[in-house]
């Protein structure tokens, strides 16, 4: 049996190491939106006869701008979509391509929404704090404690923050933007979290259901032994597959792969590392006041 | 159940080969010799058509690409806002992208871009759907108009649970009464509660049709539709004659606003006519795809060997209960559709690393109950046992969080429609088929195949 439970500051330091920085920078620079959020400018430029993407890209780039995205359409067409610019800005790019040398039109320039508005990503917000109280009565009821429900959403928000956190300082330093994408990525640590927590609160409940005469923190640390082997292989599988997402997937998913990871490997570690020691710290914090 | 395993595993392997069939790929060209036999054909997926009972069943199972993967139909809207005054055009076109991505995207699967768009004085709604060849057919679902209806239950029982029914198109039925039916709607207070409602004003023939309905409707819900999708069920308390409705919920000032606006307008709050369309290219390069399906690939076969490197033989039936699983899933996403997007592919593969979740619980529970000494064949079916509770509770608060996001109760304040909806069905079907595959497969094949090595073994001895 690992004692587990004789660590549990050094669990809590980890996390915070993690946790300060990214809550410090989620609260003071919060996270970059994508065109998907902010809406931006949409630009159909026609040319007269057939030419590669890169043509389009390339004038882009000599005006230092990214585009979210370029789609090819009928009739020689291009549609290019940009995050908010400048009306400057936006004038010089019009100079640039009507100067180019395939001499495009700009046969429209609009002023486009958001994919995803702020009404809808409130009502997202709503429904993830409502699905984390349904799983928090959930887990109370089916452990029979709300001890155990508190401590799995405890960890749930814990992994919530580490992957906000993590975008929030990647936008600042490395201008990752968030995207609709990422609201996936962060529902699904969400369910992911509290699905890895409940296999290991399982074995606690099933060796206080035997009768098991441990004291509750050794009881802890022999479920989290037991479950260990477990949990890593588990982890390890979605981790592999992630992995080789991240390394040789496309550049378009690699973000959403990486916030993926980080919600399993912190969903994964908050469940033995953060979530138990709750518990063992609340029967000790119990048991004192008697 | 499970009394003749032998039998489940035959039908499972008749699942497979029928899954086989919807999965193959389309317009695929088979040409290969061996021997004397020669195959030349072209290979696709499974179609259904037959009629049963006089109902014609015609299913073509073909996977539905998103935009990103194979591009798709671009529409623009224009929006006429002569008769809305200028402060409140924006918000009206709002409404009228909310109420258009609702009808191209009610249960969030099929992936379109809708977006308003503005310049100057013109207002734009651009919509982008995917795999949409014919242009025209787009433009017939986004601009249905004005589809108001008041239905009603068509086996309504008075009981306990009748409160929790949700009204839906095979359950009610049409009373005749209608949008055409409705003089002016308004957003009002309730003078009752304070809370916002939208009030109804009928013309003289829907005023006499709403008083007959009402007046067989008493202790009885009338559902109100729009565009085919329940708003409110509220029940009839008496018989109204004077022409006049209410509809009460849990509205925000702003919904029943919006409401009011859309029922005038015929649903859409500003009228809208087509200015452009055509056709649009992949908005991802192949090259990302294809480096992504490899990425995945090669993440499958690592998390295989894995599983073998691991479990042993063990590991071999949860591979093969996977693959399985891929096969199910995808024949699902087929059949829905579920339109598939890069992003959507990753969300799959990273599925399948759950889905060996359910094998390795109770492949470690084996191994723990061997250790202690019991018989093989004791400790896998305690395995099986022991995992269940971890495994029911992780995967129902899963079901829990799909529920909720999937919001079946149209609730105001949850999303509704668009890509959370559509990840949550995409989620549910996952956990639901990793429960199939992961306990009844395994299982299955374990018993079946083991049950073979034990006789074997009982006639060398």
């Amino acid at each position: 049996m690992i004692r587990f439970s004789r660590f549990i500051w050094l669990y809590f330091l980890i996390s915070a190491l993690v946790l300060v920085p990214g809550t410090f920078a989620l609260l003071r620079f919060g996270l970059l939106p994508a065109v998907d959020f902010t809406g931006g400018t949409l630009i159909e430029l026609h040319y007269k006869s057939n030419v590669p993407q890169s043509v389009v890209e390339n004038i882009l780039s000599g005006q230092k701008i990214i585009a979210a995205n370029i789609q090819f359409s009928t009739g020689n067409n291009y549609l290019v979509r940009l995050k908010p610019v400048s009306n400057a800005e936006l004038a010089k790019l019009e100079n640039a391509i009507t100067s180019s040398p395939e001499k495009p039109e700009i046969v429209r320039n609009d002023t486009v929404g958001p994919v995803l508005g702020k009404e809808l990503l409130q009502k997202t917000v709503m429904a993830a704090i409502v699905a984390i109280i349904a799983m928090l009565s959930y887990v109370a009821y089916a452990f029979k404690n709300i001890k155990f429900g508190v401590a799995a959403i405890l960890a749930l928000i814990h992994d919530l923050l580490v992957v906000l956190g993590t975008f929030s300082l990647l936008g600042h330093f490395l201008h990752i933007e968030v995207d609709t994408l990422f609201v996936t990525a962060f529902l699904t640590t969400m369910s992911f979290s509290v699905h890895d927590t409940i296999v290991v609160f399982d074995r606690i409940r099933e060796m206080l259901k035997r009768g098991d005469r441990l004291p509750f923190d050794q009881l802890c640390d022999k479920a989290l032994t037991q479950t260990v082997g477990r949990s890593l292989a588990n982890s390890l599988t979605i981790i592999f597959m992630l992995l080789a997402l991240v390394l040789m997937g496309g550049e378009t998913v690699r973000w959403f792969i990486f916030a993926l990871l980080i919600g399993t490997i912190s969903g994964t570690y908050s469940s033995d590392f953060i979530a138990t020691p709750i518990l063992i710290l609340w029967d000790r914090w119990e048991k004192r006041k008697k | 159940m499970f009394k003749t395993p032998r039998r489940v595993f035959i039908i499972l392997i008749l699942l497979a080969l029928l899954l086989i069939a919807i999965d193959l790929p389309e317009n695929y060209h088979l040409k290969f010799r061996v021997g004397p036999v020669s195959v030349d054909r072209i290979v696709n997926p499974l179609s259904i058509h037959f009629s049963l009972f006089g109902m014609a069943v015609n299913k073509d199972f073909k996977t539905q690409l998103g935009l990103d993967l194979s591009g798709g139909a671009n529409v623009t809207l224009e929006a006429n806002m002569k008769d809305i005054k200028p402060a409140d055009r924006t918000s009206a076109l709002d409404s009228a992208k909310q109420v258009i991505e609702r009808r191209v995207n009610l249960f969030g699967v099929s992936e379109p871009i809708v977006q308003s768009a503005q310049n100057k004085d013109s207002y734009r709604i651009l919509v982008e759907l995917p795999g949409v060849t014919d242009v025209n057919r787009a433009i017939a679902l986004i601009g249905q108009t004005a589809q108001l209806e008041f239905r009603e239950f068509t086996n309504y029982q008075e009981s306990s649970t009748s409160a929790f029914l949700i009204p839906t198109l095979d359950n009610t039925k049409s009373t005749g009464l209608t949008g055409k039916d409705l003089t002016r709607a308004l957003m009002d207070f309730s003078s009752q509660t304070g809370e916002p409602e939208v009030s109804l004003e009928f013309n003289s023939a829907g005023g006499a049709k709403f008083d007959a309905i009402t007046k067989r409707l008493i202790g009885k819900p009338l559902a109100i539709f729009l565009d085919d999708f329940p708003v409110t069920w509220p029940r009839v308390n008496t018989e109204i004659s004077d022409g006049k409705a209410v509809i009460t919920g849990s509205f925000t000032q702003d919904a029943a606003k919006t409401l009011a606006l859309q029922l005038n307008a015929g649903a859409l709050p500003v009228p809208v006519t087509v200015v452009e369309k055509q056709t649009v290219g992949a908005t991802l390069g192949q090259e990302s795809v294809i480096q992504s399906i490899r990425a995945g690939g090669i993440g499958l076969l690592i998390v295989a060997a894995f599983m073998i490197a691991k479990y042993e033989w063990l590991g071999l039936f949860a591979d093969m209960a996977l693959i399985l699983y891929g096969l199910l899933n995808f024949a699902i996403y087929r059949w829905i559709p579920i339109t598939l997007t890069l992003p959507g592919v990753a969300g799959f593969l990273l599925s399948i690393g759950m889905a060996v979740d359910s094998n390795i619980l109770i492949f470690e529970r084996f191994k723990e109950e061997k250790r202690l000494g019991k018989p093989w064949r004791v400790a896998l079916e305690l395995g099986f046992g022991r995992a269940w509770d971890s495994i029911r509770d992780a995967n129902i608060t899963t079901m829990i969080t799909c529920a909720v996001l999937f919001n079946p109760g149209n609730w105001q304040f949850l999303p509704s429609s668009g890509m959370v909806r559509g990840f949550a069905v995409t989620l549910f079907i996952g956990v639901v088929t990793s429960l199939f595959t992961g306990i009844i497969v395994t299982r299955t094949f374990l018993r079946v195949l083991y049950k073979e090595k034990d006789k074997k073994k009982s006639e060398d001895a």
